[in-house]
């Protein structure tokens, strides 16, 4: 068997509330916060951007598993937001880890999928035995344009795995894609903000991939949403998790656990990577997981993860989700926030 | 200026905390030295600087030198980590007023200037307040 040795999250300290930035375009904060189910967001200081966060939550995920580094065989970034346009961002994960220079090392894309996407190729690497151990992190700085509805939710944050064969701390069990070209939500070269179809985002886009991959992966394992304790999905806007999860005949409190997008905003590729944390921080052993992603374009991934009696061991050893979320925050004005993002820029 | 051959070079340092530890004296020199400066012993054990310490001096700097000028004013302290070394690097994440001395930091990853908006982006360390 194989499955999850080692987790770890990061989340900036600064938060912006739905409330400052409403004040700022004229918008009705009530509306936008009952609308999205979104009280505030994180923001990364000027000095973070995709790589730095991704290099904390995985020295935490290593933090939980004290494997020897060179003995990670795969090293793989899922972002929206690499630092460089020409450049890998997993080189400098995998050299700040010491686990260069005997490893694969990429950097995934696809909207919000791509952390799960990292996760899908770690894990059935380590399955196929060519590796011994294999890194995925999905990370992102997003960035909605002044004023737009993404403005109030694009947040930043990071979740690593490591995967291996011992000292399982979650069994993977299936792993499952479901997947269609749609044009939900793009963004071409040169352009600094992305564009979306509006209400397109919603039923032939979400919901229509996150139910695929859902059904698809509790069919493939004869599993119903009953023999799960907990279920995380992406996580736009505060609402989306819990109407799919409605739809699909999950009950609340199977997925409050890994929802953390009214405090934390959307972390793109690293939203239903940090609700998994989150769960793994909570679970007990023998707890099944169901982790669904939505990544624009479009499609989900899904995993099934039951989880050991070694996780009471090892959670402890790093800081966990909840924490870096409710602990520590930094709260920025408006005009603040607008320099950190780059929004706005000094004369030179 | 920082060329990206010597940022290169100091990947182990900046990125990791690769030192070495004097194996008669245990002297910890970062970066390595060849000759320990403490007893001129020249074996040494390869190790890793502790992640955490606390702030023994600080100060702001607002008129700073031409690749830090976006960042002015930042604080810039000297911390002594849980296994005795004196570390100098940036205090970010922090307001200035509550920046005290003796207060616990740890290490965080972070950018330490861009070379331009075209240029390599440096990353090492920095301290946080914990
Ligand atoms: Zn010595």
């Amino acid at each position: 068997m194989e499955g999850i040795v080692g987790y770890g999250a990061y989340i900036p300290r600064n938060r912006i509330k739905v409330e400052e930035i409403a004040k700022v375009w004229g918008a009705d904060a009530p509306s936008y916060k009952r609308g999205l189910m979104l009280e505030e967001k994180s923001v990364p200081s000027p000095d973070q951007d995709t790589i730095t966060m991704s290099v904390e939550a995985a020295k935490n995920a290593l933090k939980r598993c004290l494997i020897n580094p060179k003995d990670i065989g795969a090293v793989y970034i899922g972002s929206e937001s690499h630092p460089y346009a020409v450049k890998p961002s997993g080189t400098v994960l995998a050299e700040a880890l010491g686990a260069t220079p005997e490893v694969h090392t990429a950097d995934f894309e696809f909207a919000c999928k791509a952390g799960t996407e990292g996760m899908y190729v770690a894990l059935n690497l380590v399955k196929t035995g060519d590796i011994k151990y294999g890194l995925a992190v999905g990370a992102d700085t997003s960035q909605g344009a002044p004023g737009d509805a993404l403005e109030y939710s694009a947040a930043a944050g990071a979740a690593a795995f490591i995967f291996g064969r011992e000292n399982i701390i979650a069994n993977a069990l299936e792993s499952y894609s479901y997947m269609t070209d749609t044009p939900d939500f793009w963004r071409r070269e040169y352009q600094y903000y992305p564009q979306h179809g509006g209400r397109f985002t919603g039923d032939p886009a979400y919901f229509k991939h996150v139910m695929g991959a859902a059904k698809g992966i509790m069919d493939k394992a004869g599993m119903k949403p009953s023999d799960f304790n907990y279920v995380t999905f992406h996580q736009p806007n505060g609402k989306f998790p819990f109407r799919v999860g409605k739809m699909l005949g999950f009950e609340k409190k199977q997925i409050e656990a890994g929802w953390l997008v009214n405090k934390l905003g959307n972390t793109y590729s690293g939203s239903s990577p940090l609700g998994l944390t989150a769960i793994l921080d909570v679970s007990k052993p023998g707890d099944m997981i169901l982790i669904v992603s939505y990544g624009s374009g479009a499609g989900s991934d899904a995993f099934i993860f039951e989880v050991t009696k070694r996780i009471e061991k090892v959670r402890d050893l790093a800081p966990k989700t909840r924490d870096l979320l409710d602990n520590n925050r930094r709260y920025l004005e408006y005009g603040e926030y607008a320099k950190f993002r780059q929004k706005i820029k000094k004369a030179s | 200026m920082s060329t990206p051959s010597r940022f290169w070079r100091e990947i182990p340092q900046r990125y990791r905390l690769e030192a070495n530890k004097c194996k008669r004296c245990g002297y910890i020199s970062f970066p390595p030295r060849l000759i320990c400066p403490q007893c001129q012993n020249r074996e040494f054990k390869e190790t890793k600087l502790a992640d955490k310490g606390k702030i023994l001096t600080f100060t702001v700097i607002r008129v700073p030198p031409q690749q830090f000028v976006d960042q002015a004013p930042y604080a810039v302290g000297i911390v002594e980590l849980d296994d005795g070394v004196k570390l100098t690097g940036q205090i970010v994440d922090c307001d200035f007023e509550n920046l005290k001395i003796g207060q616990k930091v740890k290490i965080e990853f972070r950018k330490i200037f861009d070379a331009g908006e075209a240029g390599i982006l440096c990353y090492g360390y920095k301290f946080v307040p914990e």
